[in-house]
């Protein structure tokens, strides 16, 4: 009889060399090191066998966990798919561009530069941290792109290979070309300040001939910041102007027409100075307030689609054997094999194999589905079984989930959000415009020279530097909070929006679930040698509910295991102390189950069925007082697309159980937020999946919730963290207070511009008072904005 | 005085020269990434052959 204790465990959890989880037993040792898992060992072997543990130095536990790599890379052998991917290719040299997620530290910037020392082959290769891409160039002759991006997986960094790269496609998209316009206006402002100076302290009567000289520098210096750094106003102010809208960039074109056309024709006349300073200097401040607001994430696309979701390429079987073909290149009629953990990419016919489908990341129901011979099998569904033969009966681009894209409705121009300073500069250029004439008509009867000087004055002094400068301000300091707290809002524009919320939906699974933390619940009878074997069969399988199982069963002592043998999809099973031990689903035992769900598990111990394990996700820490402290303020919805088995656990935290609904459909959750948009309530959806897609795009404020920001999003209008999922009540908040310190500081703004203009409507403008007013009331509003936006961040704990 | 004339040209000029050598490290790609850079230059050149041991 074996004995319990031949392998004893130690009790202390060891950390993985490697990656820094926890070690569940000491299988795995190499080189005095614990590793976590064989994906770890074998990362570290690599690395020491060429001399790369230099990556060990520079972080502790700088590795993420391995995964099974179970991609195929067959298809970059392809010429066509390859061509595609790489940026430059001649005889000897391929360079490619790869964005890989894992990408997280230093260790990581310096293993991935030293590529070089794991195959002589890779020439160079380079990394941009922040875009986590690696730009390598290789000598494809000795080492072939698969190869290459499995040497790649190998070490832990598997690039993330998909038709859509839209990461590499915003990242084109470069803000050179404001930066370039500013530098250009600065470099102007510095020198004509400079220029200026001479003039408002005052000239002696022989310096008098420098006047003209200054005058005419300074218009020189004024044509590039019109006519090339403020192009863009003039250009947007005529666009809207064409449309019939009025918004802030009219009454600043105009302000900035105003002042160079008075400044030209003051300095060619000899009559003034001119206000070239002041039309330097706003458009200086202006084009900044513009390059706050583009903010950019380099790591994150809010763009996504199913373009993106698939992988590149597919199995194609035809008379000549299996070939990768690009997806795009998929026909109605042809065969094509998945095996194990690929997505179906378009609506096909199951012709052969066993297919068990999880459609969960496309309907939210979490069980997977069987599919017999001949069924149609739609796309997005990935396989969890062994590989299957399937015929396409649709294109890729016309299947069911992608139709969920092109739906007609995103066609239509979709909420144009109305910012606060759209609304107010309306009224704003109408009242300005009034101000402007009126004065010149006063005017006009007395002194026509006078009435000139009052209507530019009124253009110039009112022209709302400040006030355009507010919003950009305060709202890229709010994404700044926001970023630090994990969560990545689109754009500015956003933040009002969230303002404006009152009713919020969530998805269920994956949303408001968290991703690790299973209540498990043994229902059966078991001895405790029983319980020791199950835990020993199961810590070999690397499936998360095995994991999540061994975890949760603490038990420290354990028999060998032979024969051991895992059926993708279904369980696995092994002999264990001499007795044939079987975990996995109902089918796998041959008992029939009256549960659906996909988180039971099933136990056979010498052909006797013992009992199951349920499996339940956990919420999200803090989901309860979440939903109440929301609840008290916003209206509450609850749309899951699994069946109703969670609803009784649901009810005590989520007490609004009219508004909760379950096996929803993307289409019904999609009709919902219509519905209560109908209403004329203004929803926020949260979601992870496809399935919420529509939902997402639809609502007034589409949140995808994810507990990996590298991983696949739907499209959306902000990316939240799972791990700040907590702190959305006080996001919700923060939002408020941002609209909150916008409209102090129009006020603000408002009140210089009465005072510019008191003097203006008399005549009474003087170039050095435009000079001091402009930037004062900016540099005002941009400490006030920032200072006031941080002390809110603090009363929302956000900082 | 009429030096100013001239010293006014040099100090454009010199300005202008910064301009576009601000404008040549744009276009260069060198504002591109300003992150990488900065970590990667801590690295040491080599590793002693004895700490792998």
């Amino acid at each position: 009889m074996d004995t319990l204790d031949t392998q004893k465990q130690a009790e202390k959890l060891k950390q993985c060399y490697h990656c820094g989880n926890d070690c569940p037993d000491q299988d795995y040792h190499y080189d005095e090191k614990d590793f976590c898992c064989i994906g770890c060992q074998s990362v570290y072997t690599i690395l020491s066998e060429n001399q790369l543990c230099n990556y060990y130095s520079y972080n502790n536990t700088p590795g993420t966990t391995q995964d099974v790599i179970s991609s195929h890379y067959d298809y970059l052998d392809e010429p066509k798919i390859a061509a595609s991917l790489l940026d430059y290719s001649d005889e000897n040299i391929s360079i490619i561009t790869l964005y890989i997620p894992s990408i997280h530290c230093s260790s990581c910037l310096w293993l991935l530069e030293h590529l070089y020392k794991i195959n002589p082959s890779i020439v160079n290769s380079r990394i941009d941290f922040l875009k986590k891409q690696v730009v390598i160039s290789f000598k494809h002759k000795e080492f072939s792109l698969r190869e290459l991006v499995k040497m790649l997986g190998a070490i832990g960094y598997e690039p993330l290979i998909s038709l859509q790269d839209v990461v590499k496609e915003q990242n084109k998209v470069s803000d050179r070309d404001i930066i370039k316009k500013i530098a250009v206006a600065g470099f102007c402002f510095g020198n004509v300040m400079l220029l200026s100076f001479p003039e408002y302290f005052g000239m002696a009567a022989f310096e008098q001939q420098f006047k003209t000289f200054f005058g005419w520098l300074n218009l020189i210096f004024a044509i590039p910041v019109v006519f090339y750094s403020g192009r863009d106003y003039f250009i947007s102010a005529w666009k809207n102007l064409t449309n019939k809208v009025l918004n802030l960039d009219f009454p600043l074109a105009l302000g900035i027409a105003v002042m160079f056309i008075r400044s030209f024709y003051e300095i060619l006349s000899g009559s003034g100075a001119g206000f070239v300073d002041t039309l330097c200097g706003l458009v200086f401040f202006l084009l900044i307030g513009k390059w706050v607001q583009q903010r950019t994430y380099h790591h994150l696309s809010f763009e996504r689609d199913y373009r993106s979701y698939f992988p590149v390429a597919v199995t194609l079987i035809s008379e000549a054997g299996e070939k990768p073909i690009p997806m795009d290149e998929l026909q109605v009629g042809d065969r094509i094999l998945i095996r194990n953990n690929e997505i179906i990419p378009a609506d096909t016919i199951l012709m052969k194999g066993d297919a068990v489908i999880d459609f969960s990341f496309v309907t939210g129901e979490s069980a997977p589905i069987q599919k017999v011979l001949g069924e149609v099998v739609y796309a997005g569904g990935r396989q969890i079984n062994e590989a299957i033969e399937l015929e396409v009966i649709k294109p890729v681009s016309q299947s069911y989930l992608t139709s969920l894209w092109n739906n007609e409705i995103f066609d239509e121009k979709r909420k144009k959000i109305d910012t606060f300073s759209d609304t107010v500069s309306k009224y704003f250029s109408v009242v300005l415009l009034a101000i402007a004439f009126g004065s010149a008509a006063f005017w006009m009867f007395d002194d026509s020279a006078k009435a000139w000087q009052a209507f530019t004055a009124v253009l110039i002094i009112a022209c709302p530097c400040a006030l355009a400068l507010s919003s950009p301000f305060t709202l890229s300091a709010v994404l700044s909070i926001f970023d630090k707290n994990k969560f990545y809002l689109k754009n500015t524009a956003v933040v009002e929006q969230m303002a404006k919320i009152n009713t919020l939906v969530f998805d269920k699974t994956g949303t408001i679930t968290a991703p690790e933390g299973f209540r498990i619940s043994f229902e059966g009878d078991l001895s405790y040698e029983e319980q020791c074997m199950i835990s020993s069969l199961a810590r070999n399988s690397g499936h998360p509910l095995s994991r999540e199982l061994v975890k949760w069963m603490k038990i420290n002592e354990y028999f060998t295991v032979s024969e051991y043998k895992e059926i993708p999809g279904k369980g696995i099973e092994g002999i264990v102390n001499r007795k044939m031990v079987r975990i996995g689903s109902a089918s796998f035992i041959n008992i029939k189950s009256e549960k659906k769900d996909s988180g039971t598990v099933y136990i056979q111990i010498s052909e006797r069925y013992t009992g199951y394990f349920s499996f339940r996700q956990g919420w999200r820490k803090g989901l309860k007082e979440l939903f109440s402290h929301l609840g008290s303020k916003l209206n509450m919805h609850l749309l899951s697309g699994d069946q109703d088995t969670e609803r009784e656990y649901l009810l005590p935290a989520f007490p609004w159980e009219s508004q909760m609904h379950f096996s929803q459909s993307p289409q019904n959750k999609l009709d919902y937020i219509k519905a209560l948009q109908k209403k004329n309530d203004k929803v926020m959806m949260l979601g992870d999946g496809l399935n919420d897609a529509g939902a997402l795009k639809q609502s007034d404020l589409g949140i995808a919730v994810t507990d990996n920001i590298n991983n696949f999003s739907p499209g959306c209008d902000a990316i939240l963290d799972g791990a700040s999922f907590e702190k959305l009540p006080q996001f919700i908040q923060q939002a408020k207070d941002a609209v909150k310190v916008i409209h102090i500081s129009f006020s603000i703004s408002l009140v210089y511009n009465v005072v510019g203009l008191f003097f203006a409507v008399q005549g009474l403008l003087s170039p050095l008072f435009a000079a001091i007013l402009m930037p004062l009331s900016t540099v005002t509003i941009i400490s006030f904005t920032s200072i006031a936006t941080h002390v809110f961040a603090r009363k929302n704990k956000l900082i | 005085m009429n030096i100013l004339y001239f010293l006014i040209g040099c100090s454009v000029f010199l300005a202008l020269i910064f301009l576009f050598a601000f404008f040549w490290a744009m276009k260069n790609g060198q504002n591109d990434d300003t992150y990488t850079p900065g970590v990667r230059i801590l690295f040491d050149d080599d590793i002693p052959k004895e700490a792998e041991k």
